[in-house]
């Protein structure tokens, strides 16, 4: 489990600067939708944006969150 | 049941041959997506999803569905370093989950990969 702040807080220390929207889509804190802008993605193909943010969330192999919708952009 | 476009494998992987299993799926399939369920009874939404950007765009594509195999479940993970199921594969390249496939359909990026 996870609350929506956790997730943004979680996002944030790992991308400082980045714009992040989180929606937690259920209600339940397993089904999160995440809008993330950062600098840091310039240069990064779309996989390895979507990477950085399974990394910040720490979304190894474990299923704490069921379902993680990811959007990100360069703002 | 014998369902289009789902492959399926004789024996489950084993923990010490998954690596090569897995490896085996991608390089004889040109486009392959592991998935829960299959094209005809997609498990999740984000699976299902991304088999009808599939058929709506006519591609020749295979599915796996990995919770038929365990091992597979949980080796793929590791395999492109992507926590979460569907995992698109084409030309033995990690194209991304559900929201990578259909950001690239949608802006039209998807079309053109396929074609080259």
């Amino acid at each position: 489990m996870a609350t929506h702040s956790e997730v943004k807080a979680k996002i944030e220390a790992a991308l400082p600067g980045a714009l992040v929207e989180v929606e937690d889509l259920t209600g339940k804190m397993d089904h999160f939708s995440v809008k993330v802008g950062s600098a840091a993605f310039e240069g990064k193909t779309l996989v390895e944006q979507h990477q950085m943010i399974y990394q910040a969330l720490g979304m190894g192999t474990r299923e704490e969150i069921h379902a993680l919708a990811i959007q990100t952009y360069k703002p | 049941m014998l369902v289009p476009n789902e492959v399926k494998l004789e024996k489950p992987a084993t923990p010490f041959n998954v690596q090569q299993v897995i490896k085996k799926l991608v390089d004889e399939n040109q486009l392959i997506v592991f998935m829960k369920g299959n094209s005809m009874f997609p498990q999740c939404g984000f699976s299902a999803q991304v088999v009808e950007i599939f058929k709506r765009m006519g591609v020749e594509y295979k599915t796996f569905d990995a919770l038929q195999d365990e091992v597979i479940r949980a080796e793929i993970k590791h395999f492109a370093n992507w926590p979460t199921l569907p995992q698109v594969y084409y030309k033995q390249k990690f194209i991304g989950g559900c929201d990578i496939v259909t950001e690239l359909y949608q802006n039209g990026e998807l079309d053109k990969m396929l074609a080259a």
